[in-house]
């Protein structure tokens, strides 16, 4: 007889040790809107529907460039670690969220993303995330510092104006995408 | 492993090209009590995310016994959640796999044991109810 699988949401009860990490099965639908902290991994899941797979992109350049020659990837195995990037995105904002409301804060900012990696015990991260935060500052400073440089260029010329335009939109589209999340977030809030 | 990770950032275009900024948005925004999230955090999270792929998956890989046939398997998954303590918040969701007929009797088990109590309760309703 082959080896059934029985596994994902009929894990066996036995693997817990006691540890409340996460709601039992059967109980992750009922409880998701009850409980608080770390306890949601399991239903914020089934919220996020089918999008909490973050698959194809997880598997290529990231995992593989660490892994050495040759080693392939069992198709259970991708599924299995997109799952487990999608737990660690709610665990470590969970984490983020606790910091920023001690900071009496309604916005997660940066620190609180990596007071949480500490918290978490991924010490190991801190650095090469500080180091992540300085470069996505300073190009983010670049391009501001471009953008307005443009609009006084666009001001005293206007011939080349339309030359530009057609370059910087595949770049602008990103910021502008950004910036409306941003605003979009705002509003919510302040509804 | 950390100069690794940095070293493949060559330009600033590559930084987070592998995960989706928007997917992570809508998955830490799912997450209750969670009002906006500063793009600078997300940034983070996303990369985060990135180094905890790398690790788990070369810990793992490591650490299994699918080096033999140069593959990572889902076994080699679950053991690190199971035995690992850095990644022990994974163990529900990446449990090991048992046989079906092995489940059945540990749910049938469960069961007569749930029974067993309710048959309890209901005995010490009933004295209660008399006095």
């Amino acid at each position: 007889m082959p080896e059934a699988e029985a596994r994902g949401r009929l894990s066996p009860g036995g693997g817990n040790g006691g540890e409340a990490r996460g709601p039992k099965p059967a109980q992750r639908r009922h409880h998701q809107d009850h409980q608080g902290g770390g306890e949601q991994l399991g239903g914020a899941d089934e919220r996020a529907g089918g999008k909490q797979v973050l698959d194809r992109q997880l598997c290529s350049p990231p995992v593989s460039s660490q892994l050495p020659d040759g080693v392939n990837i069992s198709k259970e195995a991708r599924s299995a670690i997109s799952r487990a990037a999608s737990v660690f995105v709610l665990y470590a904002t969970s984490c983020a969220n606790n910091f920023a409301m001690k900071g009496k804060r309604k916005t997660l900012n940066a620190s609180d993303v990596l007071s949480a990696m500490e918290e978490m015990e991924f010490q190991r991260f801190v650095t090469p995330l500080k180091e992540a935060l300085e470069a996505y500052r300073r190009e983010q400073k670049g391009k501001k510092e471009a953008s307005e440089q443009k609009k006084k260029d666009k001001d005293k010329k206007t011939d080349s104006e339309e030359q530009d335009k057609s370059r910087d939109e595949d770049n602008d589209e990103d910021e502008e995408r950004l910036e409306e999340e941003e605003q979009n977030e705002e509003e919510e809030v302040d509804n | 492993m950390a100069d690794v990770v940095v070293g493949k950032d060559k330009c600033a275009e590559q930084r987070l090209i592998s995960l989706p900024l928007s997917r992570i948005r809508v998955i830490m925004k799912s997450s209750p009590e969670v009002s906006s999230i500063n793009q600078e955090a997300l940034v983070l999270t996303a990369k985060a995310t990135e180094l905890f792929v790398q690790c788990l998956a070369t810990y793992s890989y490591r650490h299994g016994s699918g080096k033999e046939k140069k593959v990572l398997t889902y076994s080699d998954l679950a053991n690190t959640a199971q035995e690992s303590e850095t990644f022990q918040f994974l163990a529900d969701i990446l449990p090991k796999k048992i046989l079906a007929s092995k489940y059945l009797k540990m749910l049938k088990e469960e069961k007569r044991e749930e029974d067993e109590e309710n048959d309890n309760d209901n005995e010490s309703d009933h004295d209660e109810a008399e006095s």
